[in-house]
């Protein structure tokens, strides 16, 4: 690959300047590889965590018991009224230090590294705006309907997971949508506990090559991509669940 | 958990018994003091004026409804006991509603098998072949794989009647099952009710169909603010009925 495009992007930096080196040096070309490869990690992790937490909240706001709605209701609070950078760097720096060191056999490492506290922090923080979302969509299924369900003898889980989710999942797809996208462009910010994410690999390439201009625009590509390939991914579920002749 | 009440309870006594039933919402007293014996096989119909309370009280018997006062008994299960095993109840009552209330995101054939399936944990293969016979006799078996939303609703009504029944209940609760339909359909799923009744099925109804109440009950109960007016024999009700109020809301509705 790198073999087929280097010899252009190489006369390309000799006769304008302007210079992709990670299209010609194949040290940079790992870099940028390495790079998109963690950031689509990291993007799926905190999708799937902010997920996870999301149906998880909703279902609790649903629950008899007071104190565990109270609870809910102030992690929303929280997370949603605080920067995620700020919530970043407080799980890093502040949660990080007073975590567990493991031996690695001489030298020590934190129990969980840069990557685990971005795919925490930014799961969380994005899993607050999915409870909210998640909510919405259970709040618009009819109370007569799970009424039907439980009179064929559904328990509240079965009509929660059988019913009442389903449903809120077609109600709530496009706020959902919304937010798997503005998660993934907040992965972003993870550059700033030093994940080496496609943000923190393409400043080091423009810190040892001085081409910022050119990385820049590479940036801004690949997340333009990235978002489009989201958004694609989710119509297609969207059309997917789409229920013949319901809600149209 | 309650001792199996079903054993003192034999098919000559009631299979739905209500005795002295008060409802209130807030200070408003729905139900003041009902009382109701129904016999297997029975088919009962309650008529009366809007806002009688005829809804409260028809979901007061599989429990959908708390009562505020006395008893609801199905087979000799106390239905607003604490300890209730509301699923031993709802295995015996089914009820049909006025909006049908069907899953929006299964076919037709998946909410008919869907309560068996996860409820009853039944073999899916048993399963299926009960709803499909079932569909047969309400007639929808060409329609097994729509959705719900694109069928009529005196389709969808007639789903969500093969949908109780598949459970295999004693008793059918029926709550103004045709008030939400258009005319020409309200026949079909009145056929399906009088197909049902004629199988032996213990049928409750709430209805405004007062010519269907005659000719499909054993008895009907006029209902008024609350209280049980009238009840007897439709030829008595509807012929030579006794109490004013029955007599004032007959002349309005026939």
């Amino acid at each position: 690959m790198l073999d087929l495009i280097a010899p252009f992007f190489e006369r390309l930096n000799d006769t304008t300047g302007l210079n992709f080196s990670p299209f010609y040096d194949s040290y940079d070309w790992g870099r940028l590889l390495e790079g998109m490869w963690v950031s689509i990690k990291l993007i799926t992790a905190i999708i799937a965590v902010s997920l996870v937490i999301g149906v998880v909240g909703a279902g609790a706001q649903t629950s008899r018991v007071r104190p565990v709605r109270w609870l809910v209701a102030a992690y929303i609070e929280v997370f949603r009224n605080t920067p995620p950078i700020v919530q970043l760097l407080f799980f890093y720096f502040g949660l990080g230090a007073i975590t567990p060191q493991v031996d690695m056999g001489g030298w020590y490492e934190p129990m969980i590294g840069s990557f685990g506290w971005a795919v925490i922090a930014i799961g969380i923080f994005g899993g607050s705006y999915n409870v909210e979302i998640f909510r919405s969509g259970i709040e618009a299924v009819p109370d007569s309907t799970k009424e039907a369900a439980e009179s064929l003898g559904f328990s509240q889980f079965k009509i929660f997971v059988y019913i009442t989710l389903p449903l809120a999942v077609r109600i709530c797809l496009p706020a959902l949508t919304n937010n798997i996208v503005s998660l993934a462009k907040t992965s972003s910010l993870a550059y700033v506990i030093a994940v080496p994410e496609i943000t923190y690999s393409l400043s080091g390439i423009w810190s040892d090559s001085v081409n910022v201009p050119e990385m820049m625009v590479l940036l801004f590509l690949y997340y333009i991509v990235l978002v489009a390939i989201i958004a694609r991914i989710m119509s297609v579920i969207e059309h997917r669940l789409a229920l013949p002749g319901y809600g149209q | 958990m309650i001792m199996s009440p079903t054993e003192t309870w034999s098919p000559a006594q009631p299979i739905v018994s209500l005795h002295g039933v008060h409802k209130s919402f807030g200070t408003f007293e729905v139900l003041k003091g009902i009382d109701i014996d129904v016999m297997k096989g029975e088919v009962v119909c309650i008529i009366g004026p809007s806002g009688s309370g005829k809804s409260t009280l028809i979901r007061t018997i599989n429990g959908l409804t708390p009562v505020s006062k006395g008893s609801v008994k199905v087979e000799g299960i106390e239905v607003h006991d604490a300890g209730l095993d509301k699923l031993a109840l709802r295995r015996k009552v089914g009820i049909v509603f006025q909006q049908y209330n069907l899953f929006p995101h299964r076919t037709v054939l998946q909410n008919v098998m869907m309560a068996p399936l996860l409820v009853l944990k039944e073999n899916r293969k048993e399963v299926e072949a009960r709803a499909r016979a079932l569909l047969e006799k309400v007639k929808l078996r060409d329609k097994e794989e729509a959705y719900p939303a694109e069928l009529s609703g005196g389709q969808q009504q007639r789903v969500a009647i093969a949908r109780s029944l598949c459970m295999r209940p004693d008793v059918m609760l029926f709550d103004e099952v045709t008030a939400a339909l258009d005319p020409e359909t309200v026949k079909e799923v009145l056929v399906t009710i009088k197909d049902l009744a004629g199988d032996g099925m213990t049928c409750m109804l709430v209805t405004h169909e007062m010519g269907f109440a005659r000719e499909i009950s054993d008895r009907v109960y006029f209902t008024d603010a609350g209280r049980i007016v009238e009840s007897g024999p439709p030829s008595q009700i509807f012929d030579k009925p006794q109490d004013p109020r029955t007599r004032e809301f007959l002349s309005k509705v026939l």
